[in-house]
């Protein structure tokens, strides 16, 4: 197993106008482990998404480097030797799967033809297609959907749908970009535990963006806070709920519990500091 | 923090109250006759013949403020049954010429004449045919050569700087202005009139498919990109896909282009055909052919419409969603 990891990442942005240069990033340093599952946490703008973004490829950092186990995923080697040398920049890659907040499915196809798209592109044939494809659609519990159209489930069942669909090309990790963020209370918390699922059975790296305090700690294995205007890491935890969870089965139980009372405080007042900080909202 | 206030909370549980329920309906159901609705009255004549233009009841799930809900179709047929009433009355009272408006019937008349006798050395299925055959190879030619264009422009940033300019250029140029020039190089005979349509549909469709492109959600092609998709696999799958819609009202507007430039295009040296036809019964002043031929043209313009809307009904039922 690899891990993945984050070199001296910053990201920056020319002003609009000829207006300051906006720093999304500021030195970044940063590794996932095998196995782990880090929630990053923290206000709007402070640089989730453009560290999701990197991480899948999806945008290059104006200095830095990241790396998936021996791979460079961006930043390389233009910067490690000055080179221009573009094949040498793996980009996105089926060894990162990506879940999307929204508007990622493919609405001209039923459940299963989604699910099995990656499987597709990589010239699988049918049978074996819709097998794997209905092992993880197993997982996510939509065994007797697959031949609906996804644009008639409901929010919970698309990311449902999402989930599966990264899981079937067997990435080394999962990417997910505020997955349960357009969802009800009470779907979220199904999806949370669903997700906690997943994470056990295969044993991926997991990095998750959430808005919600109580969701990352309760999510986390390592929680990670950002903080806007530069975007920056500025408090890290260890933590274990995520364990409790998985072996109590009582997601309320473990969301009442002192430890995670006094958690969530602590994270809260963390981020109400940076707010008033900040000034912006 | 302490609070003075003490907490308080309190709890209806609605299965006890529905329980309650339950037994005190079962006691009162002798006497249950004494409920039932209101007598309803009936519709009056007016309010019935009212109702046919009403709005239609409220369909589940239609949502509250939506602009333009409700039908319309019995408000559209009695426009064009008063319109035609309008215009037989007109000429019934010979308010107006017939040689200015003929009358419904006479149109009908000619409609019948032509169509077995013929105006100006042809039928009025071969002049149709005719121009059927213009319009059709033209909105064929342009949908090979425009789509594909269309959509290279959108994903190859070579292809957009070299058609830009010249889509953009000729685009807002009325045909009859490039007419003669048209004439002038490819001659007066079927080219020259295949071109003429042809340049008037190539430039929506090719903008069109090039819009499609645009549309794509970026997380589509990222989500792609991400099983491992190459470059081509996100064109074909995922991008040309996407462009689908865009595409068909492209086509769609292409043919009403073609349809518009038709007369243009049977202006010059033509034997036969819907626009012909109506230029010449026009030299001759034999208006109630010059209104059959619009009628016919407005027809059939409007059936490829509606075969269109039904295509894209089928092929792209995901549209808007």
């Amino acid at each position: 197993m690899s891990r993945l990891q984050i070199h001296d990442v910053s990201v920056r942005y020319p002003g609009m106008n000829g207006g300051e240069t906006v720093t999304a990033l500021s030195d970044i340093n940063f590794t996932i482990e095998p196995g782990e599952f880090v929630v990053a946490l923290g206000a709007s703008g402070c640089g989730k998404t453009t560290l999701l973004n990197l991480m899948a490829g999806f945008i290059q950092p104006s200095d830095g480097y990241l790396t998936l186990g021996q791979s460079g995923i961006a930043g390389l080697p233009r910067v490690a030797c000055g080179l221009d040398l573009d094949d040498q920049i793996t980009g996105p890659g089926k060894d990162r799967g990506v879940v999307f907040q929204k508007h990622a499915l493919l609405p001209w196809l039923n459940v299963l033809d989604n699910t099995a798209f990656g499987l597709k592109l990589q010239g699988f044939s049918l049978k074996e297609r819709n097998e794997r494809s209905a092992e993880f659609l197993q997982l996510v519990g939509l065994q007797d959907f697959h031949k609906h159209p996804v644009y008639q489930l409901s929010g919970g069942m698309q990311q449902r749908v999402g989930i599966a669909r990264a899981l079937t090309n067997d990435p080394q990790m999962l990417l997910l970009d505020e997955p349960l963020g357009a969802l009800d209370a009470l779907t979220r918390e199904v999806l949370q535990e669903l997700l906690l699922d997943v994470w056990k059975q295969t044993q991926k790296m997991m990095f998750f963006i959430t808005h919600s305090v109580e969701e990352a700690l309760f999510m986390a294995s390592r929680l990670i806070i950002m903080s806007p205007r530069p975007g920056r890491i500025t408090h890290e935890f260890s933590l274990n709920f995520n364990q409790i969870f998985l072996e109590c089965r009582d997601a309320r139980k473990v969301k009442s519990l002192p430890e995670f009372i006094a958690m969530r405080e602590q994270v809260l007042s963390i981020i109400h500091g940076d707010e008033a900080e900040g000034g912006l909202h | 923090m302490e609070s003075t206030t003490p907490v308080m909370t309190t709890m209806r549980s609605y299965e006890r109250d529905a329980a309650i329920k339950n037994s005190k309906e079962n006691v009162n159901k002798g006497n249950q006759k004494a409920m039932s609705a209101p007598p309803v009255a009936k519709p009056t004549l007016a309010q019935r013949f009212l109702s046919i233009f009403a709005a239609g009841p409220v369909k589940p799930g239609e949502s509250y403020g939506a602009p333009g809900q409700g039908k319309s179709l019995a408000i559209s047929i009695a426009t064009a049954l008063v319109l035609i009433g309008f215009w037989y009355i007109a000429t019934y009272l010979q308010w107006v010429k017939p040689l200015f408006l003929p009358s419904p019937g006479a149109v009908v008349a000619r409609f019948w004449e032509v169509a077995t006798e013929g105006f100006a050395n042809a039928t009025l299925l071969e002049h149709t045919g005719w121009s059927m055959m213009r319009v059709f190879s033209a909105f064929i030619l342009a949908a090979l050569t425009a789509i594909p264009i269309g959509i290279f422009m959108g994903v190859n940033r070579v292809a957009r700087g070299l058609f830009d300019p010249i889509i953009e250029f000729y685009r807002p140029l009325p045909p009859l202005a490039y007419l003669p020039l048209v004439i002038i190089w490819l001659g007066i005979g079927e080219v020259s009139k295949v071109v003429l349509i042809y340049l008037a549909i190539f430039a929506p469709m090719a903008l069109s498919a090039r819009a499609g492109v645009k549309s794509v959600a970026i997380e589509q092609i990222h989500a792609a990109f991400s099983m491992g998709a190459s470059r081509w696999q996100v064109i074909r799958h995922i991008i040309l896909i996407n462009a689908m819609p865009e595409i068909l009202t492209g086509m769609r507007i292409g043919i009403g282009f073609g349809w518009t430039t038709l007369v243009a295009a049977e202006m010059v040296a033509a034997q036969a055909g819907l626009g012909f036809m109506v230029l010449n019964a026009a030299e001759f002043l034999v208006t109630d052919v010059v209104i059959m031929g619009i009628i016919v043209i407005g027809i059939i313009a409007y059936l490829f419409d509606m075969l269109m809307r039904y295509g894209e009904k089928k092929l792209v039922p995901w549209k808007g969603r």
